[in-house]
Parts: C-alpha cells; sequence; structure tokens
C-alpha cells in the first residue's frame, strides 16, 4: 500500500497516512487529485480507479470516504476489505464511530491504524488481537471522558 | 458503550479542535491557529519546566496544526523528550509526532535513534513496538543504518513476543524497501522462512509479506519457502471455517494470509517436485470449487473476501500458465464474473482476463466473451469499467476478430469520455496496421479515426497512416480517391487537410483522369481549406501545391498566382513566405525535367517498428510516483515532455522536397520516424540494425537507454557502452559484464572495465570495452546489466553486436587483380552463394552505403554489368589474415538478389554471406 487518506464529502481532509516517503508538496497534489477523483464519481459506481500506476480503492461509510492507494498488483477486493477492517475496528473502540469521533481522537485513530497496518502491510488480520492491543495500551493511560457525541455512525455503508 | 471513556482525552486540546471547527472563515481559523502557536511557543520558552502532560497536550496541538496543512517549525525537540518519558501515552504522542513530521532531520535523527534504541532495548513489547512503528514510518538511510542489523535479530529471537515478531518482519520489510543494501538477509533466510511454519497466524502473514519482498529480488535465496507455502496454504483451503477463530474473516478462512501466500507463489514458477506441484493443483482447485458453492453470509465481506483469494488464485494460475485445464476453469470463472450483478466483480473480471488472453492456452476462451465485453463497453455506466473493457477487446484481438474490434472501438470512440478517446485511437490505430489483411480498410479506420476524434489524433497516427501509403503501390490510389472524397465534407478536422494534402500532393495524378477529381477540382478543395488551418498545415499545403505544379502542368498557372499573391508572398510568417518565394521561383525557372527530378515522388520509408506502439507503452508507463524523497517529482513530470519534445519532426518537414534515398539512413527526412520508433522492448531485428553501422541505441526500456559507440582498428575493438537513467530515481548494485558461449571465448577476447555501482536518477555512465579477434567467429557475444531499482532487481540481456564483419579492412584493388584473386579463390568450399528475396527497396545507394558500412571497399568499373557490386577487403584477427571478395548482383524486376562470397576460409564466407544478406 502506497498511502490511506480519510477525507469528508465536503473534501476535508480527517486523516492521512503515507507508506512511502514523499515531499510536503507531493503529498498535497496526491489529496487533490484523490479528492477530486473519488468526490466527482457516480454513485455505485465500482470501487477501483486506475490513477497513473497505482490502483485506487475507495469506499464511502456515511460522510467519510475512505481511500486506499495500492501498488498494481496487488488485490482489490482485500483491499477494500482492509479499509472495512479498518472501520470495525474503529467502531469498536469508539463504539458506534462517527466523522466527529476522528476528528477530536485523531490521534487514536492514528493508533489504531498502526495497530492494523505497518510500512504498507497488514499487521495483524484478527480484530480481537488489535483490540487486545490496544485496550492494554489504554489501561496505561489516566482515564478521562471528554465530549459528547452525535448518533450518525460511520457503519451505514454506500 | 460509553465512548471515549478509555484512554486520556485531553481537555485543551477538544476545546481547541472545537475552537477551530466552530470558525466561520478560513481567516478566522488561521487566526486562532496563531494565537495557538504563539501561545506554545510561549509554553516552551518559558522559564518554568513544563510537565510530561503539557507537554504532551501541545504536541498533539502542533500536530493537529500541521494536518490541518499548516506549515510546523518547531516542537521537534519537545516530542523527542517525548520518546523518553516513561509514561506510555506521552511516548505515544511523541512517535506519532516524529513519524508523521520529521523525515530526516540529521541532528535530530540521533536523538531519535537514542530514544529509539533504548526502546528496543526495554523488553517492553508496548515500547518494542512503538520503535519499530517509528522505523518503519520514517525508514530513513539513518535508520536503517543503525537498526539493520539489529531488527533481525528481534524477528528470529525465540522470546520475542508474537506481536513483536510482527513489527519487526514488517520493519524490515520497509527498511529493505528503502535501503536493501544496507539490510544484509544473507544469515537469516532460512529462519525469515522457516516462520512460515510459525503457530500464530499473525506472525505468519507478517513474515509471508517479507519473504514475498525478499523473494522479488533473490528468488533462489527463498526457494525453499515454495513448498512450506504450498503445505500452509492447503492446510488453511481445507480448513474448517472455525478452526482458525479469528483469522476467519466473514466465513473466509484467513484471506489475507491465503492471499499473500499465493503472491509469493507468483514469485516461482510451478514447483518441479510432482507430488507439491499436485498438493497446490489440488489447493487451486478447492478454491476454484468453493466459488460454485452456496454463499455462507449475505454479507458483501463475505463475498469480497471468497473472491479475492479467488482471484489471486486465479492469477497464480495465469501465472504459471502451464495447465490448461486450470487456465480453462480461471477463464469460466472470469466469464461467470462479466455478467455479474456486482459493478467492482466486473470491473476486475475485465482486468483478470486481459492477462489471460496472452496465455496461448487460453486465448481461444477469452476470445467467446467477446460478445459480453463489447456490450460492457456500450452498457456499463462506470468508466472505469469501460476502460477495462477497451484494454480487453484490445488484448483479445487477433486476425479473426479485428474488423468486429475494430468497428466497435470505433462506434464507442463517438460517445467515449475525453479522458480516455487519446488511448483508443491509439489502440485502433495500432490493431488496424497490425491485422490489415487489406489496406483499404486500414486507410478508411484511419480517416475514420480523424473524422471521429481529429483532435485526438497525435501526429504519430498521421504519419503513420502517410508512411504506409507510400510504401504500399496498391493502396495509393485508393488513399487518393478516399482522401479526397473526405475532403469533401464542409467542415473537416485539421488532421485531415494534412493527410489529404500530403496523399494528393503524392498521388492526386491516380485519379486525376476522372472529371469529378480533376487536378484544378483537386486544388481548389485543398485551397479552400487552406485559411482555416494553422501555419505548419499551410506550409503542408504550399508543399503540396509545388508537387501539383509537377504533376499537372495545367494548374501550373493557377498555383503560381496563389503562390504569387501578397498573402504568399508577403505572408507574417516566414517559414510560409520563404516557401512561397522558393517555390514561386522554383516553378518558373526548373526545367520539366528537373522540376520532375526535384519533386519525384518519395521514396518508400524503411520498415520499422510503429512508433504508435512506441507512443502507447510511453503513455502506459508515465506518471510514477516518486519511491523516494529525494527523486524530485518534476523530474518525472517533465520527462514525456521533454521525450514530446525532442521525438517529433516539425510537421512542415514531413513533406521534404527532394526524393532522398533511404540509404542515406541519417538525413532528416528519413530519421523522421526512426526517432519515435526506438524500441521500447528488445527489438528482435537489433543485431542485424548493427552489422553495417557501429553506433546507436541498442536497448532501451521505460528505465534505461543503453547506446553504442565503437570503433574498429585491425584486429582490435574497443566499444563505448552508455547507460542512461531515464528515471529520477538511482539505480543501485549496478553491474553489467559481457558472457560468450565457451567456443566464442577461445575465439574473441572481450574485456570490460568495470563500472560504479551506482548510476543517478537521469544520469548516463560509460563503460568501455576492449574486443580482440583472436580466430573467425560466428556466435554473438551477450552484454548482462543488473540493477536495483525501486527494490526490485532488474536483468537484461542484450546481444552484443560484435560481428566478424568489423575487423574488415577495406582492399582497393584493380579490375585485373579481382579477377585473378576470383580465379585463385574457386575451390567450391571457398565460395558461398545465396539467392535471396529484397526485404528493402532495391535503391542502388543504399545497397552502395550498406556494402562500405559493412567494411568492404566498393571496386568500380570491375563488373561488366554496371547494376552489379563487387567488393573487396580483408579480416583481420590475431590467428591469421583473411581476404575476401564479394559480388552483389541486384534483379528489380524479380526483387531477388545474388550475393556470391568467396574467401580463403569456408567458416569466413559463410558467417560473411549469411550477415550481409540479411541487411537487403
Amino acid at each position: 500500500m502506497r498511502f490511506l487518506l480519510l477525507f469528508s464529502r465536503q473534501g476535508k481532509l480527517r486523516l492521512q497516512k503515507w507508506f512511502t516517503p514523499i515531499t510536503e508538496r507531493e503529498k498535497k497534489k496526491i489529496i487533490r487529485d484523490m479528492t477530486t477523483l473519488v468526490l466527482a464519481r457516480q454513485p455505485r459506481s465500482c470501487n477501483f480507479l486506475q490513477w497513473k500506476d497505482l490502483k485506487i480503492i475507495y469506499k464511502r461509510y456515511a460522510s467519510l470516504y475512505f481511500c486506499l492507494a495500492v501498488e498494481n498488483q496487488e488485490n482489490e477486493l482485500l483491499a477494500l476489505e482492509v479499509i472495512h477492517r479498518y472501520v470495525e475496528l474503529l467502531d469498536k473502540y469508539f463504539g458506534n464511530v462517527c466523522e466527529l469521533d476522528i476528528i477530536f481522537n485523531f490521534e487514536k485513530a492514528y493508533f489504531i491504524l498502526d495497530e492494523f497496518l505497518m510500512g504498507g502491510e497488514i499487521q495483524e488480520t484478527s480484530k480481537q488481537m488489535v483490540n487486545r492491543c490496544i485496550e492494554a495500551s489504554d489501561m496505561l493511560q489516566e482515564v478521562r471522558s471528554t465530549h459528547i457525541k452525535s448518533n450518525n455512525g460511520l457503519k451505514s455503508e454506500f | 458503550m460509553p465512548a471515549v471513556s478509555k484512554g486520556d482525552g485531553m481537555r485543551g486540546l477538544a476545546v481547541f479542535i472545537s475552537d477551530i471547527r466552530n470558525c466561520k472563515s478560513k481567516e478566522a481559523e488561521v487566526k486562532r491557529i496563531n494565537k495557538e502557536l504563539a501561545n506554545i511557543r510561549s509554553k516552551f520558552k518559558g522559564d518554568k519546566a513544563l510537565d510530561g502532560y503539557s507537554k504532551k497536550k501541545y504536541v498533539c496541538k502542533l500536530l493537529f496544526i500541521f494536518l490541518l496543512g499548516h506549515d510546523i517549525d518547531f516542537g521537534h525537540m519537545e516530542a523527542v523528550n517525548l520518546l523518553s518519558s516513561n509514561k506510555y501515552t506521552e511516548k505515544q504522542i511523541g512517535y506519532l509526532f516524529i513519524s508523521v513530521l520529521v523525515n530526516s532531520n540529521s541532528d535530530l535523527i540521533r536523538l531519535i535513534n537514542n530514544a529509539i534504541k533504548n526502546d528496543l532495548a526495554s523488553r517492553n513489547p508496548t515500547f518494542m513496538n512503538l520503535a519499530l512503528h517509528c522505523i518503519a514510518n520514517v525508514g530513513s538511510r539513518e535508520m536503517a543504518e543503525a537498526f539493520a542489523s539489529e531488527i533481525p535479530r528481534i524477528l528470529v529471537a525465540g522470546d520475542s513476543m508474537d506481536s513483536v515478531k510482527q513489527s519487526a518482519a514488517l520493519c524490515l520489510l520497509r527498511l529493505n524497501r528503502t535501503s536493501p543494501d544496507l539490510v544484509p538477509m544473507e544469515e537469516w533466510t532460512a529462519r525469515v522462512v522457516h516462520l512460515l511454519n510459525d503457530q500464530h497466524l499473525g506472525v505468519v502473514t507478517a513474515a509471508t509479506s517479507l519473504i514475498i519482498t525478499l523473494a522479488q529480488k533473490s528468488p533462489d535465496d527463498f526457494k525453499t519457502s515454495v513448498s512450506l507455502a504450498v503445505t500452509r496454504l492447503s492446510r488453511i483451503v481445507t480448513s474448517a471455517s472455525i478452526d482458525l477463530q479469528d483469522y476467519t474473516y466473514y466465513f473466509v478462512a484467513a484471506p489475507w494470509l491465503s492471499v499473500k501466500l499465493l503472491r509469493l507463489l507468483q514469485c516461482y514458477p510451478p514447483p518441479e517436485d510432482t507430488a507439491l506441484r499436485s498438493r497446490l493443483t489440488e489447493c487451486l482447485e478447492t478454491i476454484l470449487n468453493k466459488a460454485q458453492e452456496p454463499p455462507k453470509s449475505k454479507k458483501v465481506q463475505h463475498s469480497n473476501a471468497r473472491n479475492a483469494v479467488l482471484l489471486e488464485a486465479i492469477a497464480l494460475i495465469i501465472h504459471h500458465d502451464s495447465e490448461p485445464t486450470l487456465l480453462v476453469r480461471a477463464c469460466n470463472q472470469l466469464g461467470q464474473f462479466l455478467q455479474h450483478r456486482e459493478t467492482n466483480l466486473r470491473y476486475l473480471a475485465l482486468e483478470s482476463m486481459c492477462t489471460l488472453a496472452s496465455s496461448e492456452f487460453s486465448h481461444e476462451a477469452v476470445k467467446t466473451h467477446i460478445e459480453t465485453v463489447i456490450s460492457a463497453l456500450k452498457t456499463e455506466r462506470d468508466v472505469s469499467v469501460r476502460q477495462r473493457a477497451v484494454d480487453l477487446l484490445y488484448a483479445m484481438c487477433d486476425r479473426s476478430n479485428a474488423r468486429q474490434i475494430v468497428a466497435e472501438m470505433l462506434g464507442y470512440l463517438e460517445t467515449a469520455d475525453y479522458s480516455i478517446r487519446e488511448e483508443i485511437v491509439l489502440k485502433v490505430a495500432i490493431l488496424a496496421e497490425k491485422y490489415a489483411v487489406d489496406y483499404t480498410w486500414y486507410v478508411d479506420t484511419i480517416l475514420n479515426l480523424i473524422r471521429i476524434a481529429g483532435d485526438h489524433v497525435s501526429e504519430e497516427v498521421w504519419y503513420r497512416v502517410i508512411q504506409i501509403v507510400i510504401n504500399r503501390d496498391d493502396v495509393q490510389g485508393y488513399a487518393a480517391k478516399t482522401v479526397f472524397e473526405a475532403l469533401q465534407a464542409p467542415a473537416c478536422h485539421e488532421n485531415l487537410v494534412k493527410v489529404g494534402g500530403y496523399i494528393l500532393g503524392e498521388f492526386g495524378n491516380l485519379i486525376a483522369g476522372d472529371p469529378r477529381s480533376s487536378p484544378l477540382v483537386q486544388f481548389n478543395l485543398l485551397h479552400s481549406k487552406f485559411h482555416l488551418c494553422s501555419v505548419p498545415t499551410r506550409a503542408l499545403l504550399l508543399s503540396a501545391y509545388i508537387k501539383f505544379i509537377n504533376l499537372f502542368p495545367e494548374v501550373k498557372a493557377t498555383i503560381q498566382d496563389v503562390l504569387r499573391s501578397d498573402s504568399q508572398l508577403r505572408n507574417a510568417d516566414v517559414e510560409l513566405q520563404q516557401r512561397a518565394v522558393e517555390y514561386l521561383r522554383l516553378s518558373c525557372i526548373a526545367s520539366a525535367d528537373i522540376l520532375a527530378t526535384v519533386l519525384e515522388e518519395m521514396p518508400p520509408f524503411p520498415e520499422r517498428e510503429s512508433s504508435i506502439l512506441a507512443k502507447l507503452k510511453k503513455k502506459k508507463g508515465s506518471g510514477k510516483l516518486p519511491e523516494n524523497v529525494n527523486g524530485n517529482a518534476e523530474l518525472h513530470a517533465e520527462e514525456p515532455a521533454a521525450a514530446n519534445k525532442a521525438s517529433p519532426p516539425p510537421p512542415t518537414e514531413v513533406l521534404a522536397l527532394n526524393p532522398t534515398p533511404p540509404a542515406a539512413a541519417h538525413s532528416l527526412l528519413v530519421d523522421v520516424f526512426s526517432d519515435l520508433s526506438a524500441p521500447t522492448a528488445v527489438a528482435e531485428d537489433h543485431l542485424s540494425r548493427f552489422v553495417c553501422k557501429n553506433n546507436g541505441v541498442l536497448y532501451e526500456s521505460q528505465l534505461l537507454q543503453v547506446g553504442l559507440k565503437s570503433e574498429y582498428r585491425q584486429n582490435l575493438g574497443r566499444i563505448y557502452v552508455f547507460y542512461g537513467n531515464k528515471t529520477s530515481s538511482s539505480f543501485l548494485s549496478f553491474s553489467s559484464w559481457v558472457s560468450s558461449s565457451d567456443v566464442l571465448k577461445t575465439q574473441l577476447n572481450v574485456h570490460a572495465k568495470a563500472v560504479e555501482p551506482v548510476i543517478e536518477g537521469g544520469a548516463q555512465v560509460q563503460q568501455v570495452l576492449n574486443i580482440e579477434c583472436v580466430t573467425d567467429f560466428s556466435d554473438v557475444p551477450v552484454l548482462n546489466v543488473q540493477f536495483r531499482y525501486a527494490g526490485t532487481l532488474q536483468n537484461i540481456e542484450v546481444k552484443l553486436p560484435v560481428m566478424l564483419n568489423k575487423f574488415f579492412q577495406p582492399t582497393e584493388m584493380t579490375s585485373q587483380d579481382f579477377f585473378q584473386r576470383w580465379k585463385q579463390l574457386g575451390a567450391p568450399q571457398q565460395e558461398v552463394q545465396k539467392i535471396f528475396k529484397a526485404q528493402h527497396p532495391m535503391e542502388t545507394d543504399a545497397a552502395k552505403a550498406k556494402l562500405l558500412g559493412f567494411g568492404v571497399a566498393l571496386l568500380e568499373g570491375v563488373d561488366p554489368n554496371p547494376a552489379n557490386f563487387v567488393g573487396a577487403g580483408i579480416i583481420h584477427s590475431k590467428s591469421a589474415q583473411v581476404g575476401c571478395l564479394l559480388r552483389l548482383e541486384p534483379n528489380t524486376h524479380a526483387q531477388m538478389y545474388r550475393l556470391t562470397l568467396r574467401t580463403s576460409r569456408d567458416s569466413v564466407s559463410q558467417r560473411l554471406c549469411q550477415l550481409l544478406s540479411e541487411q537487403f
């Protein structure tokens, strides 16, 4: 995998993860390309695009687009399930996750992603394992609670 | 479950994020951010030492600001401090900040590396994982240098926790991709392969990813992984889904691991061991069988995971390309997917079938789906799916279905999305040329292309049609008639005017007999378009007019009037003005004979690889993402532009006036196309191109260009080989050497000087090869080039054009001497004769140039028939000198040649005859 981007329907970037070193300028260009490309897609199109020499796999969950770029020989359907597994992990952690969770707890979204993917490859495909790791690290943290959240969860797929 | 009750919320951060979200305008947001930055800066600079929590909170805020797209130029030091905190949450934020913001700031890297080292040594798995993640995320060379030797040890250590092993495997993979030279794997190979047997499926998955990467680079070292992978795969596909517990994903057993194992097997040919091979075949059959079972769940995740494994298995079957039954089953399965209601599956089926179409076992089976693919082209709502359908039609095209496919693609072009039109145009042009049995169909197709999508027809395409019409006299009359008719349309594309102008200028006479297309009608038709055209087209039309003056003396006066008009003679454009003046003058002073010579019909173009094909290949390859930060992005962007600038000639030059014989291969006219057709892959006949010349491009791919300059004196030669890196990133571990067959080794000494192991992006290096001819030879040495690019090992083998005739020294002699020696060499084995059909136009000058390039002296006035050529020379080798005489007799009527060679050594005669006869 080369990169993973999460952005809203308005094109606001919510999370970016780059698995190969890229300059900031290049990143900005890619983000712009991806948002315009993906947001312009008709509903019920297929989830795959060819972009330069990469395959783009994207999927919309509620208000958020998940957009993953992989090398040409990678398996598209499984990349789609990488996205889904990540959503499941977020959901398990936040409980009916929504865009606001990711905005306000962006660092957690990154931590969860890091337990799941590493260096552009899947690290742990077992949901239980990932959750156990995250829970274990949470045990090490002081318990506090903050904001109130809305109810429209990401799990509603498009 | 109450959300976010776990972990530590940072209240200040949440407030800040809310503030930002409440900002009504971009200005307000920037203002709020600047306020916060000032606040954080003062906190960091303040005298009071910050506690860990505050430091973490501020670093986290900076991170948030950075992720919003603002620049952050401080806080790095505080983040590094957090790394050495004992509190996990602080350490974690520190690492996150470093991973996101630090590239390779050298003074910080040392501090970061220090903290990582401590964490790796801590034996605390959570800390070790954080450290490994950081290395994988940053992945800089400094980090690779510091940890490359440590990580394999962690990976194979008996007491490492599973999760640490997983991180270590992927961390190693990452370092191996960026700095392969720093990660020595030799001593670890066996133990890494052994991880495929690990109890923990997570460890196996991570290890498989690592082994795939390593096996792609050095397949031999990891050959043992094949049998382990097959065993593992077979255990997964036959397991009941509950066996694998949480590694079962929506009722599919370990899909990620299965796909990775199948990928690993694609690094190798089918196993030779029959037991292993049949076990693998069984696995693949089981996977194919499972696809026919009813789904275990209605969820899309279930079918996605199941089909992901299925498609990867099909990819392996196609890769092996050896089991016809499996290939046909794969093709049938994909055929089912072609009509599936899921758009994703239709897309993927089209994509996989493209590769299947190139297998000889399944090409016919793929062709049976043509109607489905055509209907996909017409009915799919999604442009990406239609694009795949075009690709598949292109891949499945052969002589039997070319007409249907080209017609469908042309039809689709009328409504196709603008983004893919140019590619379709190229594909249609290539197919039409490749499968044309009847060239009138080809001409019709190209003219249709111009009519439907003129704007997307590149120069290469219309150059090519002209090239073909000129080379085939059976289609010239038809082409003239067809363009004449096409030009009747009130609005026609400028590209059509160009093709029309050129073709009528050359072959207008072939249709001039019909009063409906009399010379004057032709001229008026062309001239009616003149004022709507751009300067290059007008220039081309002016050349067509002067050709008309030669073809049709009756319109001379009309054309002279046009040339004489102020709008031509005083045209603001220098090129147009010059042409008008010169052509007018030429038409006034030159006699009919001179005109006829100057304006003679264009000679045929030498046969070449289609330049359009090169263009399509180039188009496909453009737009790579740079692999590393240093790889300058602009370089990539400029590459195609620069190539374009260099290759197409100015269009005004296409219609050159003097018929230059193709012999003068260096002339502008003939090179018009040759620049474009630089072979993108190893051209089959590249060796024969070098028989009569010493310099040129030997090999070219998207990555590398290999050029040659060679000099020979007596029995010694020196070749300068130039290796040009066409990419923007470096070639690593570059090496190149020359290998020869055992026989050749005793006949020819080749000494290659070593080259630097690194070729920077865009750079060119030179290698000197010294060559000595010991005795006459007929094998060809091979130039081997090897390097790593973007992590993969590239191997290239090209035949090196060192042939016996390179050691020729031309010899002049009188007619008398020649015949005397000719008689002396009369023994039957000394003479070799060959009669062959001409492959190229039979031009006297071309033949002369080739013979001189071959190395002999041409002897004039020796042969009683002036059309024949005779030549003489001496082949120098260390052991002997061999005198050679040759005679070449062209028979233009039969389009045949007879070549006779007499030398004192029969092996020399044979080899030289073989080499030379392929040149005509």
